[in-house]
């Protein structure tokens, strides 16, 4: 079972390794993008392991929609509302309860990633978060979820964005140039369900 | 429309200069009488470019006397926010709606309806409009 401490270290983790990080993210978006999303969830995520431990929720769906929140306000750049609807559509599939199981939580993230989707618009193919997103809750399955394997996955996902012709954001400016770079918002992404791999493990 | 309340208009850009410029460029070409309220949310807090969710609702609940708010946006992460910000429910006064329309002349189509007393259903109709007029 998954409790709220559990979903803190994970966002606390995820902090430490964005911040890690930092420069390769804002190596990546320099390329085709506009250089500041290592920056950005820096800030961002600095932002959530600050509310985490002045307001310390006590279940897991309150530590995810509060830390959705932050991302939201703080980080300034599109990852913030899309990496803050992820993490808040997912804790509000929770719901109240004190802990969950990794299966249920498999499925508020699939919610949680089909929120993503929604809102910018995208789908898996356009270069964008999405393309490490969609294969880790895929290999995540429904009952007994497999964090190893969405890590992998995710992975697996952002490098198959360097191929890819951006067809969301600001990249997709560059049409063709694009092609070749590996898009930063996936690979932020598989930090974040490698991270929760290594925290659960 | 409620007596007297007109639709307020909020400008969110990624900059600063460029969201308080079409506001003065939209009220300057609605002049000539009351103006409509109209705030804006451009940058980030400390001066630089993006989006702050913060600006944009402190913008949004300065401009709302109760008849709605019509919000324009630029680029990327600002129509995001906007999104990610009604999505919530709480965090935008009743009535605000994100407007479909260009940024420059759906400003000065919006502020001058609200203006004239038009309702956030004609502000809206008058900014998504502007993506009608071709220049070509």
């Amino acid at each position: 079972m998954l409790d709220a401490d559990f979903f803190r270290r994970w966002l606390t983790a995820a902090a430490v390794c964005v911040d890690r990080e930092a420069g390769r993210l804002t190596e990546l978006d320099s390329a085709i993008g506009d250089a500041d999303h290592g920056s950005n969830l820096q800030r961002g995520f600095a932002a959530v392991t600050a509310v985490l431990e002045k307001e310390a929720p006590q279940t897991p769906g309150a530590v995810l929609t509060l830390a959705g929140r932050q991302l939201i306000s703080t980080v300034g750049g599109a990852s913030g509302p899309l990496y803050g609807t992820l993490l808040r559509r997912t804790g509000k599939a929770l719901g109240e309860d004190a802990e969950v199981t990794p299966g249920r939580f498999a499925e508020a993230l699939r919610a949680g990633v089909a929120a993503v989707a929604q809102l910018g618009g995208a789908k898996a193919g356009d270069k964008t978060m999405l393309d490490a997103l969609e294969p880790a809750v895929a290999a995540l399955g429904d009952t007994t979820a497999s964090f190893a394997a969405a890590s992998e996955a995710a992975e697996r996902g952002a490098l198959a964005t360097v191929p890819m012709q951006a067809r969301k954001g600001r990249a997709s400016y560059l049409g063709e140039r694009s092609i070749g770079h590996q898009d930063p918002g996936a690979t932020s992404s598989a930090l974040l369900i490698t991270t929760l791999a290594e925290v659960s493990s | 429309m409620s007596a007297g309340k007109l639709v307020g208009i909020v400008l969110v850009s990624h900059s600063k200069e460029v969201a308080e410029s079409v506001a003065e460029l939209a009220t300057g070409l609605a002049g000539g009488g009351t103006t409509a309220p109209v705030g804006c949310a451009g940058g980030t807090p400390d001066g630089g470019l993006g989006t702050s969710a913060e600006l944009i609702a402190a913008a949004t609940a300065a401009v709302d006397q109760g008849a709605g708010v019509a919000v324009l946006v630029d680029l990327g992460s600002a129509v995001l926010t906007v999104k990610a910000l009604l999505a919530e429910g709480d965090e935008l006064p009743d009535g605000a709606r994100l407007v479909d329309a260009p940024f420059v002349e759906g400003a000065v189509a919006a502020v001058v309806t609200a203006s004239a007393g038009g309702d956030l259903d004609a502000v809206q109709a008058a900014a998504t409009e502007a993506y009608d007029y071709r220049k070509v």
